[in-house]
């Protein structure tokens, strides 16, 4: 077993509805969205974890909880076993050094006045990270690690200099200048182009692995997490209905939502089969989660009344391989998968 | 015959720093009952190509060559109003990019789709139309009643589905859909596309399917056209050129989609370099900056599109087809 970097117990963040004034003279109670709802995992050192679900299941919140950019409701955040849950900003400081996020947009997560020089000395420079020189040396270094060659080209510009797989690129040297050991990256390449897509997934692979660091890759796209990560957990309303070792749970997903979310990602393919859709309708709001087993308004096999009252535990079905559903083994599952077959 | 007949499309934008080549010379067809899969990265052409076929290029957008010919009829030549008489809606009809965008946040969705049938049918009555809005949303896969409902009371998934009913309401022969899967969550894309499918074959209709995905393309359609940089790279059967990519930008494209379902866990492939500004793209062929097999004569002379033999499908590369 390797060594864990990253706990998470628990972790609940309920954001509260705004509410007009006149709503608050009639409504006592104040309604929340339940963006993370009680979630629990461990990423281990040098591991690359999955976390997948449709949008609006909680994975973004997750990992801004995760490294800190928003309060959680409650719960805990372990890192490398020191509680950091409720840390102060001063007592985060030295921690931001090792933990670090890249994310979604590349066009708006980098300062428009900004030159690319100072984007990635500025980290090192509120770090106190050496003097100039060796600031200038570590920044040159990161350009080139992040493949941006040669790196005098690109230190002037500012980012509406660049194309968007270069932009991302700066935001990743950015996220690996102060040589960190955790990264979320969200959804890092979902508003590049195709051709640049592998490129960047790549380098960050490459940059993941040179640093030796862990790292927690946010994504709806259940294909690229299979070629990326070491383990998926996915994600429904704030929920984790899945979570193991990457190809057991492609190859043999237990719960229906799994099941359903594989089955529907289309396949580069012509001959393969066709995907067919198990499952009907949309997400519902996290305002008013389904009771019991949030999934069984569209659970295509749920037992009434079990589903509806009962909200699952994650169950261990051996060899790290978690799944919440009642009917996992059951009759009910195993005609589910027969039929898919 | 084709239903559609496209040759040598050529559309440019007009701009303060000069013409851009958004499409150059594209030709392909799109028979009856058929999909197109009109794939590329974003900027290559494909919605120009959508914008020009129906003759609503924003302005500064010119369709400079070319024919379009749609049932034997040329649309480039043809005047506005009878464009807007008998081709759109009726001919051929088009589902926008966003779905959550597309539709008219003021009016209710039976009052935008009713609409849309008297001006294009004017011996319709009210009533009628009314009554075949019902008709079209449940085809769709909607609850008639929902629609006396807005738009922002509909979920991304309806109004999609809103959307495709509306572009169906006048019986079109030819459906274009832009990107109708992106910016839905994947269980509802899936859903869509097995909708655009039965629709398909249910109406008999053609169709071309704009995505920058290529696994939407390998499971919907029959025909698929790549593009790179307003140029057509290959074109054809869907089977042979997913089977057997021969142009470098298709294989690297195809290399960048990792399945689901692949047994290995392969690492993907990527193509270097980024899409050329189409002010001045490349000289010769468009592709060879990025091109790994690019030779003297690719930065030279452009590649024609030129059939290849064994299989059903055209490619434009001097590597598959050596000029003498």
């Amino acid at each position: 077993m390797q060594e864990v970097i990253l706990q998470v117990k628990d972790l609940v963040k309920w954001f509260p509805v705004r509410m007009g004034f006149l709503q608050t003279l009639f409504t006592k109670k104040q309604t929340f969205v339940r963006a993370v709802d009680k979630i629990s995992f461990d990423i281990r050192k040098k591991e690359i974890f999955g976390l997948a679900g449709e949008s609006g299941s909680g994975k973004t919140t997750t990992g801004r909880l995760i490294i800190k950019l928003t309060e959680p409701t409650s719960g805990s955040i372990l890192f490398q076993g020191k509680e950091i849950t409720h840390l102060s900003y001063a007592e985060l400081k030295p921690l931001r050094r090792k933990m670090q996020i890249v994310f979604q947009d590349p066009y708006e997560s980098l300062n428009p006045r900004m030159l690319v020089k100072d984007i990635l000395s500025e980290p090192l420079r509120v770090q106190k990270v050496g003097d100039e020189a060796a600031m200038d040396k570590k920044v040159k270094q990161t350009l080139e690690d992040v493949e941006l060659v040669p790196p005098e080209e690109f230190l002037y510009r500012f980012p509406h200099e660049l194309s968007g797989g270069q932009r991302q690129r700066v935001a990743t040297a950015r996220a690996f200048v102060l040589g960190p050991e955790f990264i979320v990256a969200d959804e890092p390449v979902s508003m590049l182009d195709v051709s640049i897509r592998a490129e960047i997934l790549n380098l960050m692979l490459s940059l993941v692995d040179k640093y030796d660091a862990s790292f927690l890759y946010i994504t709806h796209d259940l294909a690229l997490a299979r070629h990326m990560c070491d383990r998926i957990a996915v994600m429904y309303l704030g929920k984790i209905m899945e979570r193991g070792e990457t190809e057991k749970l492609v190859y043999e997903p237990l719960h229906p939502y799994t099941q359903a979310l594989i089955a529907a990602v289309p396949v580069p393919d012509p001959r393969e089969k066709r995907s067919e859709v198990v499952i009907k309708g949309e997400i519902p709001s996290p305002i008013n989660p389904p009771s019991g087993c949030r999934f069984h308004t569209r659970c295509p096999i749920a037992e009434m009344p079990l589903c509806k009252e009962k909200e699952p535990p994650l169950v261990d079905y051996g060899s790290g391989h978690f799944a919440a559903c009642h009917l996992i083994g059951t009759s009910r599952s195993q005609k589910q998968v027969e039929t898919k077959g | 015959m084709a239903l559609l007949d496209v040759q040598n499309l050529t559309t440019h934008y007009t701009t303060l720093s000069g013409p851009v080549q958004a499409v150059d010379n594209v030709t392909f067809q799109v028979n009856k009952g058929e999909a197109l899969g009109l794939a590329g990265e974003s900027g290559c052409g494909k919605t120009t190509i959508a914008l020009s076929v129906l003759k609503i290029l924003p302005s500064g957008g010119r369709i400079l060559g070319g024919k379009i010919l749609f049932k034997e009829k040329d649309l480039v030549k043809i005047p506005e109003d009878q464009m807007r008489k008998d081709v759109r809606w009726k001919g051929i009809s088009i589902v926008f990019q966003g779905a959550m965008n597309a539709l008219n946040p003021v009016y209710t969705v039976r009052d935008q789709i009713v609409e849309a049938i008297l001006l294009h049918e004017s011996n319709v009555s009210k009533k009628d139309a009314e009554e075949r809005v019902g008709k079209l949303l449940e085809m769709v896969g909607l609850e008639p009643s929902r629609a006396k409902n807005y738009p922002h009371e509909f979920s991304g998934g309806m109004r999609q589905r809103a959307l495709i009913a509306m572009a169906l309401a006048c019986n079109p022969e030819l459906l274009i859909a832009d990107e109708p899967g992106t910016a839905l969550d994947v269980i509802v894309q899936a859903q869509v596309l097995k909708l655009l499918r039965e629709l398909k074959d249910k109406l008999n209709l053609a169709m071309i399917l704009i995505t920058h995905d290529l696994s939407i393309i390998a499971e919907t359609c029959e025909k698929v056209a790549i593009m790179y940089a307003g140029k057509m790279a290959e074109y054809g059967d869907v089977l042979a050129i997913f089977q057997n990519p021969l142009h470098p930008y298709t294989q690297g494209l195809i290399g960048a989609f990792p399945s689901i379902r692949a047994t290995t866990k392969a690492r993907m492939i990527s193509i270097p370099g980024s899409p050329p500004d189409l002010l001045d793209p490349p000289k010769g062929c468009r592709f060879n900056p990025r091109c790994q097999y690019a030779m003297d004569i690719c930065r030279k002379q452009e590649p024609l599109l030129i059939r290849e033999s064994k299989s059903n499908r055209y490619v434009a590369c001097h590597l598959v087809n050596p000029t003498k």
